[in-house]
């Protein structure tokens, strides 16, 4: 319950916060709406010696149309993309899948960035990054999301690195992000999101591997014209979940086949 | 007061607004919506130290060695103690408060758990160190300085592995194993002969798995050590202040009347904190060490690892019956975990997971076992329900099976099996003598309400979704109150009153309920009643609230204690309204006299007379009390029935529940809003049993691995179904009230209605059996075997 | 090392000394007396701690007390006015919205900033809304019926 002690910095600017990483050593971490890295801490997962807190810095809360692409400041909340009417015309399935992370009060004070450099692989946002091939777009350059989650919580950041902004691609047809199940628990023990970007199907899978991942041999079973049922059968192709005492192995890749082909009917219909 | 209206003094007024059986809404949820409760953890006594406990990582394992200096030197310690400074003090361990040689039964092995553990620890979790610093953060700092030395051993978490021969031993002086204790009921030669000739039978082995209680308020203690007078105070979020003093002091070698404990708000119980903690005895400890108070709150964590837990059982059952679905015999025998020690009430689940197993049918032949086996796992307590659920489970699903067999319809066969209205008294197998019931009526009343034979175009309309649909049915009975207590009533001198409970409240809503009691007998205005509970200092004796039993065993004590009153006042009453003592009765809420309507007088009128300085008193004597006490020696027996309809999807096993009716019997209804309120509370925690919830410890490692209320399965807003309820009530016949229980009711019949709905839903694939929680995984394995062996059949 | 914070708690200015790693319903119950938010786990599941934070639920036992620099805090003794109870709060005695009262103040917030949102939402809105609160005791069903009490209520002009 009380976090081992820490020091603690307030930035002014993502720069600043940059540089304030760089003086205070790989010990210090990133703090934005901290539900990602305060659990961690006050079970003392994560002992940081320093935070460095980006929450009050300004400028970094946004949704916007940039051509063919939407950018998103890191510090937009779950909330606020839950909610956008800009999500809602160019990018409805980070808008629904949004609304379906945690709770309401998580909602409120999680934000984009903050989920996305956690690379937990049972979140929703890492898989849209990479459903979507999104761009991270970071204070030291940028990386594409099929790079950037290398493993479950970890990325390529270096320790003075901050997330500043995701690049999406527009994807304004529909899609569809199935969670299963939101009555017994919080989290996904299998997600599955069935996106059209153009004339291709993508799949993305929540909580079947150590990092999120794509249904590549689905995509590409429906991409030379197999049906939704054929390829949903390949959906689970190549993955080794880890079993847990919710769910073994085979269940999740079973639960990841149906949920593909559900997803992919209703996106379809 | 919540209220804020002019008080209501007339009796007739009182009882129509405020009288038993009136949803009077509750006098405690005032300060509950302003947050001004008074938890445990809201308690700062000046000065107070923070203790934080060391824990044991391992499941099983000899301490070795222990080093604690770098701990001492941490920036705000004070104290660090260990099993040595236990072994020093001469402490006793904590102990059952009753084992089976105490009730007639091949005797136990009794064990004592050290506040802190001495030579072994024996379930992950259990205290090694505590840590006493200036701030809880502090304290949790120095945790990790805390150097202990284990020699870890293999651990048995699970049943069948610690009863397995050969197993490791949990103590190594048990004499059998791992086997704590053997309980039995009924008769051999009788079960044997009827199973031997018995046209049909059925057996079964099910799982009732290891629950954790969770209330949202964890645990927490503040121990206080007076220098001055060389007592103790201790405030903890216990169900059972009296209980828990009693258990304590024994521990620490002190007279009762040295520590006072207290009980302040607490935030829920369902039995897990009905008995004391080695945390609360630490504290105390602690303190006079110091010489400050000591303050310990459980994180959620350290809750889910050291609560006690319940059920955790194994039972092996066979029904024997004969064409006609009636039963001949039942027999059962069963294995429960009791944990790494014998709680104070551990017990108790294991008496009641069999004397309920005959439950409301005629059974004439039994014969029920149970063995308790030690386990590396944090110790089985009394846990909603306590055992009854075990039982009813096991016959509820025994006759499901049987009808199954048969192909008769699951009410009829309860029907033909039922105790008939006209039977009572009826004495059990299992040595209950139940009083009265109307089990056909409940069971018809739930049918109707449930519409249980319109089923079939519903499953139909299920089907063309693409799910199953299934219907489930079970009836329950169980017992309302064990052990004894006692209720006070207190006039003060302005002529209002007190009720000063021996019993105590946690969400049960007693300081409404108890003053709707009185308000009805005395005519007492409702504002004017009181409500003291919870403190050993201002109430003399009781034994707290859990397994149901403040509406009989309270509300029967209090109305001795108000038929004490009535008599004590009324010669008071006749000398001042001056008529003669036989012409004066107390009816309708005040004292009249025979033949002059125009003379009365109400209880608070003369009540005041008891406190007058000199005259009357000299003959009637100072002060207007009185106090009644009231056992389980008869007892009450809810009982109800539970209708069930859910969906399955096949495809992903999820099981979503679409209606769910509850018909009870709880003898009176006293505040009807109340009642409800703990049939959906009790229904949540059996549907988390039967769905979802489950505290699961690893086999090979002896982890548990359900250490949060999320991996644990706890339920929310969005898995509660639309839920019907309805009273179908016999008063009983063993108290003045009529009562019967409700506080654990719908916890006991959840579970097997909605597993026989479940297999309902889930027989046509050809899935035979299901253990809980019928979690999406387990529901579809089912599936996928019964498919894999239908194929094995046809090809 | 301590550190300066100013928020404005239940309409007051309060400024304090704190530690980096104290949690802000730390702050509101140990440095201002402000019992009423309750902590009822470890894993920001249970919602216990739900405070509005310039009009947003939060878990107070996910922010830092420094997370608040700045920031309105309404706790539940901020909610009722003087001796008159919220529609929120009378809407939970009413309906018997609580059994042992510790999830209480928390869902009362929760309240609060579904029915500020969504002033008329329909039950499965409602078993969203409260998605973020555990409660042992009432199994939901009357805090439902609570929260379509109190937007009744509100709709009907009740006060705040």
């Amino acid at each position: 319950m009380n976090p081992a002690a820490f020091d603690y910095h307030r930035a002014t600017s993502l720069e600043h916060a940059a540089e304030l990483l760089g003086s205070l050593g790989d010990e210090a971490k990133v703090l934005a709406g901290g539900h990602s890295l305060l659990p961690f801490m006050k079970l003392r997962f994560a002992t940081p010696s320093a935070l460095v807190d980006i929450g009050g810095v300004a400028g970094h809360d946004y949704v916007r149309l940039d051509g063919d692409v939407i950018r998103i400041g890191a510090l937009t909340t779950h909330r606020s993309l839950s909610e956008s009417t800009m999500l809602a015309e160019h990018l409805p399935l980070l808008r629904s899948a949004a609304s379906s992370i945690g709770d309401p009060q998580i909602r409120a004070r999680g934000t984009l960035g903050g989920s996305v450099a956690h690379a937990d692989p049972a979140g929703e946002l890492p898989m849209l990054c990479r459903l979507l091939d999104a761009t991270i777009v970071t204070t030291a350059g940028s990386h594409s999301a099929a790079e950037f989650f290398q493993g479950r919580y970890t990325t390529p950041l270096a320790d003075d690195e901050l997330l500043s902004e995701v690049v999406f691609p527009v994807a304004p047809q529909r899609g569809e992000y199935l969670k299963f199940s939101h009555r017994l628990y919080d989290w996904a023990l299998v997600g599955v999101a069935a996106q059209r970007v153009g004339g291709d199907w993508r799949i993305g899978l929540v909580n079947v591997s150590d990092t999120p991942v794509r249904a590549l041999a689905a995509e590409a079973a429906l991409a030379g014209g197999a049906s939704l049922h054929e390829a949903a059968a390949l959906a689970a192709e190549g993955l080794r979940p880890a079993p847990s005492h919710r769910a073994s192995a085979d269940y999740k890749l079973h639960l990841t086949r149906v949920l593909t082909r559900r997803a992919l009917e209703q996106a379809s219909s | 007061m919540a209220h804020s209206e002019a008080s209501v003094t007339d009796p007739a007024t009182i009882k129509a607004r405020f009288g038993i059986g009136q949803s009077v809404r509750r006098v405690e949820d005032a300060r509950f919506v302003t947050g001004h409760g008074r938890y445990v953890g809201d308690i700062v006594i000046p000065f107070s130290a923070h203790a934080a406990v060391v824990r044991s990582p391992h499941a099983h394992a000899r301490i070795t060695g222990r080093s604690v200096e770098a701990a001492r030197r941490s920036p705000g310690v004070l104290l660090v103690l260990t099993g040595d400074d236990v072994l020093a003090a001469g402490f006793k361990g904590f102990t059952a408060s009753a084992m089976p040689e105490d009730l007639g039964a091949p005797k136990g092995h009794r064990t004592f758990r050290p506040i802190l553990a001495t030579d072994k620890v024996r379930f992950v979790g259990e205290g090694v160190a505590l840590i006493v610093a200036e701030t809880a953060a502090q304290a949790a700092d120095a945790v990790a300085l805390v150097e202990i030395d284990y020699d870890v051993l293999p651990s048995v978490t699970h049943l069948d592995d610690a009863s397995a021969e050969g197993a490791v031993q949990v103590h190594d002086d048990c004499p059998s194993g791992n086997m704590a204790w053997v309980l039995r009921f009924g008769d051999q030669e009788a079960t044997d002969a009827a199973f031997a000739a018995a046209p049909h039978t059925v057996s079964l082995r099910l799982e009732n798995s290891r629950l954790s209680a969770n209330p949202i308020e964890p645990r927490g203690s503040v121990g206080e050590y007076h220098q001055a007078t060389g007592t103790y105070t201790l405030h903890t979020s216990s169900q059972n202040p009296h209980g828990a003093r009693h258990e304590i002091c024994g521990v620490l070698g002190i007279a009762e009347t040295k520590l006072r404990v207290v009980s302040p708000d607490v935030g829920g119980g369902f039995g897990m904190k009905a008995d004391a903690y080695p945390e609360d005895a630490l504290v105390l400890w602690a303190s006079r060490l110091i010489g400050r108070a000591v303050t310990w709150i459980a994180t959620r964590s350290e809750s889910m690892l050291t609560d006690t837990n319940g059920r955790d059982q194994v039972v092996r059952g066979e029904l024997a019956f004969d064409d006609n679905g009636k039963i001949l015999a039942i027999r059962a025998m069963a294995m429960q975990a009791v944990g790494g020690y014998i709680a104070p009430a551990g017990l108790v689940p294991s008496i009641f997971s069999l004397r309920f197993i005959p439950s409301v049918y005629d059974v004439k032949a039994a014969l029920v076992m149970t063995r308790g086996i030690f386990t590396n796992t944090s110790p089985l307590g009394p846990y909603r329900g306590a055992g009854r659920p075990e039982a009813n489970y096991l016959t509820e699903r025994l006759l499901d099976a049987a009808a199954i067999e048969l192909g008769l319809d699951r009410a009829e066969i309860r029907r033909r099996n039922f105790i008939a209205k006209d039977d009572f008294p009826y004495k059990t197998q299992t040595m209950f003598t139940y009083d009265s019931g109307d089990f056909r009526g409940v069971l018809d009343r739930a049918l109707e309400i449930a519409d249980w034979n319109g089923f079939e175009s519903r499953r139909a309309d299920s089907a063309s979704r693409g799910l199953l649909r299934g219907q489930g049915l079970s009836y329950f009975i169980e017992q309302g109150g064990v052990f004894n207590d006692r209720m006070e009533l207190r006039f003060d001198p302005g002529g209002t009153v007190s009720i000063v409970a021996g019993t105590f409240s946690h969400g049960q809503g007693h300081e409404t309920t108890f003053a709707q009691m009185v308000a009805e007998w005395l005519g007492m205005p409702f504002e004017d009643i009181r409500f003291i509970q919870g403190d050993t200092d201002a109430v003399p004796f009781g034994r707290g609230t859990y397994a149901a039993r403040s509406s009989m065993i309270g509300g029967s004590a209090l109305k001795v204690a108000a038929d004490a009153i009535i008599e004590r006042a009324r010669p008071m009453a006749a000398a001042l309204m001056e008529v003669a003592v036989e012409d004066v009765n107390f009816t309708e809420g005040s004292f009249q006299v025979s033949g002059d309507p125009e003379k009365s007088m109400s209880m608070s009128a003369v009540a005041r007379a008891f406190y007058y300085p000199r005259g009357i008193t000299d003959k009637f004597g100072v002060g207007l009390m009185g106090a009644g006490t009231w056992s389980t020696e008869r007892e009450n027996f809810p009982n109800g029935c539970h209708i069930c309809e859910l969906e399955v999807d096949p495809e992903t096993g999820e099981v979503v529940i679409d209606r769910y009716v509850m018909v009870d019997d709880i003898g009176v209804t006293i505040n009807p809003m109340i009642a409800e309120g703990q049939l959906h509370g009790g229904f949540a925690q059996g549907m988390g049993q039967a769905l979802i919830e489950h505290q699961a410890y690893d086999r090979e490692s002896g982890q548990l691995m359900s250490g949060s209320l999320g991996d644990y399965g706890m339920p929310r807003a969005v898995l509660i179904p639309t839920l019907t309820t309805a009273f179908q009530n016999t008063p009983c016949l063993t108290n003045p009230l009529g009562v019967k229980a409700v506080g654990e009711a719908a916890t006991i019949g959840a579970p097997p209605a909605i597993m026989s709905a479940v297999l309902d839903a889930l027989r046509p694939l050809g899935v035979t059996h299901l253990d809980m929680p019928a979690t999406p995984d387990r529901v579809w394995e089912a599936i996928r075997t019964a498919a894999a062996s239908t194929e094995g059949v046809t090809s | 090392m301590k550190l300066p914070l100013t928020t404005t708690v239940n309409g007051t200015t309060r400024s304090h000394e704190v530690e980096p790693r104290q949690l802000l319903v730390q702050y509101l119950r140990d440095q201002l007396g402000l019992t009423g938010t309750h902590v009822g786990c470890d894993t920001s599941q249970c919602g216990a701690c739900t405070v509005l934070v310039d009009g947003d639920a939060v878990k107070s036992c996910t922010m830092l007390s420094l997370q608040a620099e700045g920031r309105s805090v309404e706790t539940i003794e901020g909610v009722a006015q003087g001796d008159q109870l919220d529609p929120v709060q009378r809407a939970f005695i009413e309906e018997h919205g609580l059994q042992c009262g510790y999830c209480t103040p928390g869902f009362i917030m929760a309240t609060k900033y579904l029915l500020s949102r969504n002033p008329n939402p329909t039950e499965d809105e409602i078993r969203e809304g409260i998605d973020g609160n555990l409660c042992r005791c009432t199994g939901y069903v009357n805090i439902v019926k609570a929260v379509q009490r109190a937007a009744a209520e509100l709709a009907s002009g009740g006060t705040r």
